[in-house]
């Protein structure tokens, strides 16, 4: 697979959110603001691309010569538990304002489905280093974007008049299912 | 507390996906159909039921500062069991919902009752809880992908009830249907629990 395709069908095709279901906590929780969407998008594009290059390397240079493989989704959300822990304390230290826009969302992340599902996803895939990094960033710019698209609509829901039963997350859920329908126009691209 | 209300409250009052919104990353991924509902709902139910009993078994040993990673390390090792356990007996079932098994582990509603309620209760309570939750969650998902598969696909439990070339609502059984179908359940369930 060429990286273009790789690329192309990670942000648009098979979008992380709005046709895999992975990271959906987030997606409905931290999307009532498009600035916060947008932090939060900063800090998932830095820890997914970063927790797949670490776990691909676990999986192929520790649990695969030795024969673990079943201790795929122990080490796998350890790892991640603690890189996150990791890059929260380094991002502390020397770029206190990065930590000031991204700090709050990091512990959130951790329990982000999106993050282990892309990491054990790219081992199914049998991708190589490349490939698993490429495929990370941009299924997590693809994640990006589909938050920050849906905080802009989210806004918008906040001053029209929805009917009584339908106000909060119902009208939220359905608005999610039409842009996961406009996103479905994308299907045969690659 | 009331067993019996520490039983019932995860079928409608606290239903962790249409109350407490947790959850919904399975909930919204495998519901194509009731089958794949039920089967991802029961597996989540046993790693929840055996997760908060030996929580709360080892509560008083854990250190407070280490606590959420010695709690995703017991729920990971039981997750581990149930992807050996599925491969093994029903190897379709486990290719259905695919990643969703390993995801199992970061799914929040088990830490969410493990923090909460295991590492604070009896083993009796959290137990029952564990079962009391693992069934709303199990029945949700059912509901949903009942939903979903009568109107996407014209069956139920694959029991198909139309005829043959019968045009069927297929978006119900895409992504799009997913969120929209769980929109209006969700709006319906907030309705029932004004009325009762």
């Amino acid at each position: 697979m060429t990286y273009f395709v790789i690329i192309i069908s990670a942000i648009f095709v098979n979008n992380v959110v709005l046709s895999q279901f992975l990271g959906i906590c987030p997606f409905l929780g931290v999307s009532k603001k498009t600035d916060t969407a947008v932090g939060m998008s900063g800090a998932i594009v830095f820890v997914i691309t970063l927790a797949t290059l670490v776990t691909w390397l676990v999986q192929n240079y520790i649990l695969n010569p030795l024969g673990l493989e079943f201790l795929q989704t122990i080490s796998f959300i350890l790892v991640i538990a603690s890189l996150v822990q990791m890059v929260e304390i380094i991002l502390k230290k020397i770029s206190p304002a990065l930590y000031q826009a991204l700090g709050i969302f990091l512990p959130l992340i951790t329990t982000n489905c999106a993050v282990l599902g892309v990491a054990i996803l790219v081992i199914q895939k049998d991708f190589n280093l490349m490939q698993s990094i490429v495929f990370a960033f941009s299924t997590a710019i693809g994640y990006g974007l589909a938050l920050t698209l849906f905080a802009g609509l989210r806004e918008h829901l906040d001053l029209v008049n929805v009917p009584k039963g339908m106000k909060g997350v119902p009208i939220a859920l359905i608005t999610a299912g039409i842009l996961s329908l406009a996103f479905m126009g994308f299907a045969n691209l690659v | 507390m009331n067993q019996w209300k520490n039983f019932t409250k995860g079928f409608l009052k606290e239903n962790p996906v249409f109350v407490l919104l947790l959850g919904m990353c399975p909930t919204l991924g495998v519901t194509t159909s009731a089958i794949n509902g039920m089967g991802m709902g029961l597996a989540t139910a046993f790693v929840l039921i055996m997760s908060n009993m030996v929580i709360s078994l080892i509560k008083n040993f854990i250190p407070d500062k280490v606590r959420i990673p010695a709690f995703i390390v017991v729920i990971a090792s039981f997750v581990t069991i149930v992807q050996m356990v599925m491969q093994a007996y029903v190897p379709a079932l486990y290719k259905q919902l695919g990643l969703f098994i390993p995801l199992i582990v970061v799914n929040c509603i088990i830490l969410g009752r493990a923090e909460a309620f295991a590492s604070k209760n009896s083993v009796l309570s959290s137990i029952i809880d564990g079962i009391g939750i693992g069934l709303g969650f199990t029945l949700a998902l059912v509901i949903l992908g009942s939903v979903r598969e009568i109107l996407g696909s014209g069956s139920i439990f694959d029991y198909k009830f139309v005829a043959e070339n019968t045009k069927t609502i297929l978006l119900f059984v895409m992504p799009p249907g997913a969120f929209i179908a769980l929109g209006y359940l969700i709006a319906l369930v907030n309705k029932i629990k004004k009325s009762v």
